[in-house]
């Protein structure tokens, strides 16, 4: 274990509290909305109540009429450039198809004209009398559908494109095409003993942040444009918005505050261009917050997808091919279309040593509301399919589920083909694995859960209960593309201030950077006080998205600590007149031989005031050539009722290897959280629409999302491993285990009653109907 | 119209819209202390403390204040001076976003008083209308847990 071989860690690997969790416990006024300038006017979207459109007109005189109305903007008043609203690195791998505001919509909940008023009630009130006149178009609503010929084309305006080098066809409603062929599946097959197959659909659902959306935009009193902004991608906001309103981006300062949850809809960029473009318009703080119901249907959601699956294995156990064809619906607009795709087979089949392998994959555009980044990134809807695929594999062969994932899954040192063939918009990165903890992950798991014990399946009346396990891979940060950069600067108390451009969302990412910093500089937590994420005064980072903060951006900050380590190390040489390298790293100070201590303290006195003044600051920036998967197997007991259908999740393990947790409860905290998460859509959530494509949840009451009284008992397992290129051996742990309750449940109800359930969520009907077939 | 109540334990007489809802008045006054996530009354994290008793500030009119005693977080304590819930919640990890965090522990506030050392299934069905994406609710029961046996022991209750 990586205690004998790596030096103690003094603050790394210790659960220290979260640097920003007493002001959060207090309530206080941290969140976009909670300080609003006494000058604000509010923001309302008039939103499309049509599934296909074209607008003929707008009147807009009623609205403008009432009293404290300030502005009605339409298609035909905001700058024309077409853009994306994923958040994602330059270019951006996802079609250009979004306009501020077009002449035409695509979904129930598109947008149409945005109000401007002097009250928040008022400016909804308003929306409600901007009258508009739409022919209303032919819609399609099944990706499957939407990619035959004659479908209705939703992006008929010839400026899409995609400015990326991929196939993208609006003609054809294709938004992407994947493709990855290792080997040769057809002669796989004919080597094969056993072959599953089957196809499987994971729905839409949404993130549901307890924060929704939410954007405060002002004119600084030089015409600057200051956005502060609930979102994941600060630096990447800033340049979306200066190219949608066609202003240097040096106009521009993105200030994120404290944000109440994004889990991948705040990687977009959808409030800030609007409102932006509204507060220079009238020269006043303009805020837009979306309600419950916006953020449901207009925001961002999970990509529904149909996977087919076919797969087979030899007698003894090995594998023999796997071939996944998968169709992704990207709803009305095509942000992550091709990233979530391609994620779907890297994030999953470089899992097992498949000898022969197909992935072929299609997004479709349809009428439907947009669907976007949502942590597990594909890998969500590939786990489900490859896991429930391995499961019954597992039961074909008569070999156990746990020791069949054993005598198939890579290991250290190997490597997988997927890794080249499947990047992001481009080939990927050929990688070997560093660290695996998978075997232990087993071990522990197994052991905590108790799967070697039979689970008495009988019990009372119609109750049936089954076990089931799956085990899991991610990445950590998209290697040859992502950068994160920080700088350190010393106080003349011995304190730091740590910038980063990394995004706490909630995550903790402040308080792990600031452990990581800390540790370098054999200083207490307390001692560095975190800055993150404001375009003026931070470093770039690229955003709290693809498991990349503490891989990345925390080796940024190691890299930046290690450079203040060596500055330290040069002043107190010439203030103690012992050599450098006879200096020692002590707790806040500089051991100088037998000269004794030169306190940081001291450090920063002499630099700040005394002789040749100085700032002692250091910068460093890092990119990274792979992308280390964190591992992790998940084990879960389930009763099913089988009058009911009802699923009761009744106990679950994670046993997670994520390097090394550089704070334990954070890293738990992020386990449970997607577990949950997990459990909730598998179980619970879906959008549901009706014949003409308007969502019919709209609020929490309809929108179930988990709480606690479906809680299942849940126990996290972490399991070190140390991977070589992250800071302090730690890979990423945010996304994995959302990816475990969906196909873990299949597999269990699958012992449990012997149906397969294919299709998510996994409702009462759906069970019921599966449990009739057996003849239940 | 005019109401008067107290909110964390000060007398207020506060000029509100008739029909105003509770949370925005409260919020319109600078008590942003007090979260909006639905609107509603679905997610919890406007709750506040009727007489003790939590409720959804978002689905009361701003009138049904009257005569009240009304708590927030803000009665509870503030990162100086935190409330053992607060401090508790700090220490197991339980606040992630913290979104939801001031109306959970208000939720959990009024469990303890109730119920000094809560079962599980207590604390579950005590939280059951405080909606949570972060956490998984697992650290927030922890939270509460270790706040009784803590308030629990000052008391010389031995935990049972």
């Amino acid at each position: 274990m990586p205690d004998k071989d790596y030096p103690k860690l003094g603050v790394v690997g210790h659960s220290v509290k979260k640097v920003d969790a007493f002001g959060l416990a207090a309530g206080a006024p941290v969140f976009v909305a909670d300080e609003i300038p006494r000058d604000c006017v509010y923001m309302a979207m008039v939103f499309s109540p049509h599934a296909h459109a074209r607008i003929l007109g707008i009147d807009a005189s009623e609205a403008l009429a009432m009293d404290g109305v300030l502005a009605v903007y339409t298609h035909k008043d905001v700058p024309r450039v077409i853009h994306t609203t994923a958040g994602q690195g330059y270019p951006e791998p996802s079609p250009y198809d979004t306009y501020m505001l077009d002449d035409k919509v695509r979904f129930v909940g598109d947008r149409v004209a945005a109000v401007v008023a002097t009250d928040r009630h008022l400016v909804r009130e308003a929306v409600k009398r901007v009258k508009v006149e739409y022919e209303v178009l032919d819609a399609v609503f099944d990706p499957r559908e939407a990619l035959k010929p004659g479908a209705p084309v939703i992006h008929d305006e010839p400026q899409a494109r995609m400015p990326i080098p991929v196939t993208y066809d609006p003609k054809r409603n294709l938004a992407a095409h994947v493709e990855a062929i290792v080997g040769d599946v057809d002669a796989g097959e004919r080597d094969a003993d056993v072959v599953v197959e089957g196809y499987f659909y994971h729905h839409q659902y949404q993130h549901s942040p307890i924060e929704p959306h939410v954007c405060l935009a002002w004119p600084d009193p030089n015409g600057r444009l200051i956005i502060k902004t609930s979102t994941q991608v600060p630096f990447h906001v800033r340049r979306i918005v200066a190219a949608r309103l066609g202003i240097p981006i040096r106009q521009i300062r993105v200030i994120k505050p404290r944000i109440g949850g994004g889990f991948g809809t705040k990687q977009e960029v959808l409030l800030e261009d609007i409102a932006g473009f509204a507060a220079l318009q009238l020269k006043r703080p303009v805020l837009f917050e979306y309600n419950r119901t916006e953020e449901l249907r207009s925001s961002r959601t999970r990509h529904a997808m149909y996977i087919r699956m076919r797969a087979g294995a030899k007698q003894d156990g090995s594998l023999s091919f796997i071939d996944m064809h998968a169709v992704m619906n990207t709803g009305a607009y095509g942000s992550h279309g091709l990233t979530v795709l391609s994620n779907t087979g890297s994030k999953t089949l470089p899992l097992y040593r498949w000898p022969n392998i197909r992935f072929i994959g299609d997004t479709a555009y349809t009428n439907l509301p947009v669907a976007g980044a949502y942590r597990g990134y594909g890998g969500t809807q590939g786990g489900f399919a490859l896991e429930a695929t391995m499961d019954e594999l597992a039961r074909k062969l008569g070999i156990d589920p746990v020791k069949f994932r054993r005598m198939n899954h890579i290991r250290e040192g190997q490597t997988s083909p997927i890794f080249e063939a499947l990047g992001e918009g481009k080939a990927g990165v050929p990688q070997t694995v560093n660290s695996c903890g998978l075997d232990a992950c087993l071990d522990k798991g197994a052991d905590a859960f108790g799967w070697d014990r039979p689970i008495p399946k009988r019990v009372d009346g119609p109750i049936r209960r089954g076990k089931g396990m799956v085990t899991l891979m991610q990445g950590s940060a998209i290697p040859d593309i992502d950068m994160g950069a920080a700088s350190i600067k010393l106080n003349e108390d011995g304190s730091f201030n740590l910038l980063v451009g990394a995004t706490d969302l909630g995550t903790g990412s402040d308080t792990v950077l600031a452990q990581i910093a800390a540790e370098v500089l054999h200083v207490p937590v307390e001692k560095v006080i975190v800055y993150s994420s404001d375009t003026d005064l931070t470093p770039f980072d690229v955003g709290a998205y693809a498991s990349s903060t503490t891989y990345l951006s925390g080796m940024a900050v190691k890299k930046a600590a290690e450079k203040m380590r060596d500055r330290i190390f040069d002043v107190a040489a010439r203030l103690s007149g012992v050599p450098v390298d006879e200096l020692v790293l002590t707790d806040g100070a500089v051991q100088a031989g037998d000269k004794g201590l030169v306190t940081f303290e001291r450090i920063g006195l002499s630099t700040l005031y005394e002789k040749d003044q100085q700032q002692l600051i250091a910068t460093a920036s890092h990119i990274v050539h792979q992308s280390p998967p964190p591992f992790s197997a998940h084990f879960a007991q389930v009763a099913v009722d089988t009058e009911t259908g009802i699923i009761k999740v009744e106990r679950y393990v994670a046993a997670v290897d994520c390097g090394q947790a550089i704070n334990p409860a954070l890293a738990e905290g992020q386990i449970e959280g997607a577990v949950v998460n997990g459990l909730s859509a598998a179980l619970y959530e879906e959008l549901r629409y009706n014949e003409k494509g308007a969502l019919k949840n709209k609020d929490f009451d309809t929108y179930k999302i988990m709480g606690t009284m479906d809680l299942p008992r849940i126990r996290t397992i972490l399991v070190p491993t140390h991977e070589p290129t992250g800071p302090f051996g730690a890979k990423s742990v945010s996304e994995i285990c959302i990816n475990g309750p969906m196909p873990v449940i299949s597999n269990a109800v699958y012992d449990a009653v012997g149906i397969r359930l294919r299709e998510a969520p996994f409702t009462p009907e759906k069970v019921l109907a599966l449990l009739r077939d057996k003849g239940y | 119209m005019k109401i008067t109540f107290k909110l964390n334990g000060r007398d207020e007489e506060w000029e509100v819209e008739p029909g105003a809802n509770l949370l925005d008045v409260l919020r319109e006054n600078g008590h942003t202390e007090v979260k909006r996530g639905c609107d509603t009354g679905d997610c919890g994290a406007c709750t506040v403390l009727v007489d003790g008793v939590p409720r959804s500030s978002c689905t009361m009119m701003a009138g049904q204040a009257q005569g009240r005693e009304i708590t927030t977080i803000a009665g509870l304590g503030d990162a100086l001076d935190p409330h053992p819930l607060q401090q508790a919640w700090v220490e197991v990890g339980a606040v992630q976003c913290g979104f939801c965090t001031p109306g959970m522990i208000l939720s959990a506030k009024a469990l303890l008083d109730e119920a000094p050392m809560p079962t599980e299934d207590q604390i579950k069905d005590a939280l059951s209308g405080n909606l949570c994406r972060c956490t998984g609710y697992v650290k927030p029961i922890e939270a509460i847990k270790l706040t009784a046996t803590r308030l629990n022991n000052d008391k010389g209750v031995t935990d049972a």
